[in-house]
């Protein structure tokens, strides 16, 4: 009994060392007064945060991962509502299907995804980088929203909606009224957890990379390899933080792990 | 087509390969107040979304006021759906839940105001306005789904079990309540139940409905005093059906011979305050006593089977485990035609 006390303990630490441990490390790291990437740090100082904010390609880079995150999980709402509530609500011939064709994005890696984009899209066809990052960050969200928002869907009774008819709405109208302020927490929850998963995405966007037109994670990638200092660590402690305060607002104000 | 505002006909209505109800026909009055009674799943809700448009008829067709309705849209049927499970509107108040029809028919504010509030005091919710819907009792939520499809006025009132939910004395008021609503508004309503009687006390005439077919449809008095089968007479209180065959009395567990003939094979019913209890040719062994206020009904086990029956409750009392003389008075039994076996 004691004994097993005892290994569970210690399992428990060592998942936690290895899960927080990396981030204290960055976070250590990136307040270095050094000037090479190193632990443990030499000295203390913020002049490496400081610095992320002056390299001009990191500027760039952020602009460009941000609008994606942002327009790509909007773009996957904007088809992902529609097929959740499909497929929750009606028996649709191939709905499996559907379900595994959506989740795909998932399960393929994402460096073929990437790959296959630039083969067969952004060579051959001369599709911009920008365009073909936008609908590989669409594709790949678009799984976390069908599920999250199905989820939600589930949960919601469907006889509210016919409720809505018979009080006068049209179909859409019921679902404006009826179905979409029930189901807000769950597509609010879905855009944070699409938000994460695209800003960080690196393997699709790793073949997806033109003259000035570069992801953040795969713009830091590049730093590294040219210049070995501390601001690296800085930009990813800094970005951490970001996740971190916007999954804590999420699961503040909506609960978001009721919905993953 | 004089006076009928809904009409059925030859209705067919099915869930895929599944067929819910067979070939309805039933023909409602303008202002008449008609129950669908009949057990569980017999069809009775399937029958209200079809009128309602909420679910398409596999067959036939549906008239409302005169104009063939089959393929409208519930929207614009302008009829009023009280759901069996209420469905209402998680994600508003009270208030607003009522308000909610209105609001689409974009009704100016201050009549939105007054006709919620009006119909919200019609259930007995005034003091509720406020609260969200998952903050009420079963009951209240029962009478807020009726609210919100009061306040719209609807020239058609279809009622899914309203009054399941609520007390003794809160169901006798919201009956009250729909009769008075009926003789004021001339409004049409359907209204379903597996309470007989609560069909019997509210309808101006009642549809027996079983396994998806109409089995009867009459007044009240009709329907309690000469149903047409076994399963309506059952239905109706006749708790004691027996089949008359060759000067025998039989049922599925024996037989008696009563020494007189009849003529046919009719099954005979008898309410229980229809057996004699205390002296008869026949007899039986208490298993059951009930006290019910005005009389105490007993449970006997006979070679017919369980026979129920009734005694004044100031007549001395039979106890559990003894016997009883009884007899099924054959001038008193109800003939249930064509339908012995
Ligand atoms: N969505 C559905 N899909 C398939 N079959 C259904 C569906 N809804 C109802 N049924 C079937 O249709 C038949 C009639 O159901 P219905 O809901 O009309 O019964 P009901 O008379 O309202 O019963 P209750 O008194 O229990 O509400 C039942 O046998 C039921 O199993
Ligand atoms: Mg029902």
């Amino acid at each position: 009994m004691k004994r097993n006390l005892w290994v569970a303990r210690i399992v428990i630490f060592l998942t936690l060392a290895f899960l927080i441990g990396p981030f204290l490390i960055i976070i250590a790291a990136a307040l270095s007064a050094g000037s090479s990437l190193a632990f443990p740090p030499q000295g203390f100082s913020l002049r490496w945060v400081i610095a992320v904010f002056e390299v001009k390609s990191f500027r760039a880079s952020f602009g460009l991962s941000m609008f994606l995150a942002v327009f790509g999980t909007v773009a996957s709402l904007i088809l992902g509502v529609p097929a959740a509530y499909a497929v929750t609500r009606y028996r649709i011939p191939f709905g499996e299907a559907v379900r595994m064709a959506v989740a795909a994005p998932i399960i393929v890696p994402g460096i073929i995804v990437g790959l296959a984009l630039l083969r067969y899209l952004v060579i051959p066809v001369g599709m911009t980088v920008t365009l073909a990052l936008f609908l590989a960050h669409t594709a790949l969200v678009l799984p976390y929203s069908v599920r999250v928002v199905s989820a939600s869907l589930e949960n919601l009774r469907p006889d509210i909606e016919e409720a809505a008819v018979l009080l006068g709405c049209s179909r859409f109208g019921a679902f404006a009224r009826a179905v979409l302020p029930n189901i807000r927490g769950g597509i609010l929850a879905a855009f944070i957890l699409g938000f994460v998963t695209s800003f960080n995405q690196v393997p699709v966007s790793l073949f997806l990379s033109g003259p000035g037109v570069r992801t953040l994670p795969i713009d830091m990638l590049a730093y590294i390899e040219m210049t070995y200092d501390p601001s690296v660590a800085a930009l990813s402690a800094l970005l951490a933080f970001l996740s971190i305060a916007i999954v804590f607002a999420a699961e503040r104000f909506l609960g978001l792990s009721r919905y993953v | 087509m004089s006076d009928d505002y809904v009409v059925l006909e030859r209705l067919k209505l099915a869930y895929g390969e599944t067929v819910a109800v067979h070939d309805l026909d039933l023909a409602i009055t303008r202002g008449e107040l008609l129950a669908l009674l009949g057990p569980s799943g017999c069809g009775k809700t399937t029958t209200m979304r079809a009128i309602a448009g909420l679910l398409a008829p596999a067959a036939g067709r549906i008239f409302i006021d005169g104009a063939d309705v089959t393929y409208t849209p519930p929207s614009k049927r302008n009829v009023g759906l009280v759901f069996q499970s209420y469905a209402l509107f998680p994600h508003l108040s009270v208030f607003e839940n009522v308000a909610f029809g209105l609001r689409i028919k974009r009704e100016p504010k201050p009549s939105i105001d007054a006709r919620s509030r009006a119909a919200l005091a019609t259930v007995g919710l005034e003091g509720f306005a406020r609260r969200n819907p998952a903050e009420l009792s079963g009951g209240q939520q029962q009478r807020l789904a009726l609210a919100r499809s009061l306040v719209m006025e609807p020239k058609l009132l279809l009622l899914d079990e309203p009054l399941s939910n609520l007390d003794a004395r809160l169901r006798l008021e919201m009956r009250t309540e729909l009769q008075r609503l009926q003789l004021e508004t001339g409004v049409t309503m359907v209204f379903v139940t597996h309470d007989q009687s609560e069909a019997l006390a509210l309808a101006d005439r009642i549809v027996v409905m079983k396994d998806g077919i109409a089995v009867q449809t009459g007044t009240p008095e009709e329907i309690y005093n000469r149903p047409r089968d076994v399963f309506v007479a059952d239905f109706v209180g006749f708790d004691n059906i027996l089949y008359f065959r060759n000067g025998m009395l039989t049922s599925d567990f024996g037989s008696t011979d009563t020494g007189e003939e009849l003529p046919g094979s009719d099954a005979l019913a008898w309410r229980p305050a229809e057996v004699i209890l205390g002296s008869g040719p026949m007899q039986g062994r208490v298993i059951g006593a009930s006290f019910a206020g005005q009389y105490r009904e007993y449970v006997l086990d006979t070679g017919l089977g369980k026979i129920k029956a009734q005694a004044p409750a100031d007549a001395p009392p039979h106890t559990i485990g003894g016997l009883v003389a009884f007899e099924l008075p054959l001038a008193k039994a109800h003939r249930l035609p064509g339908t012995g076996k």
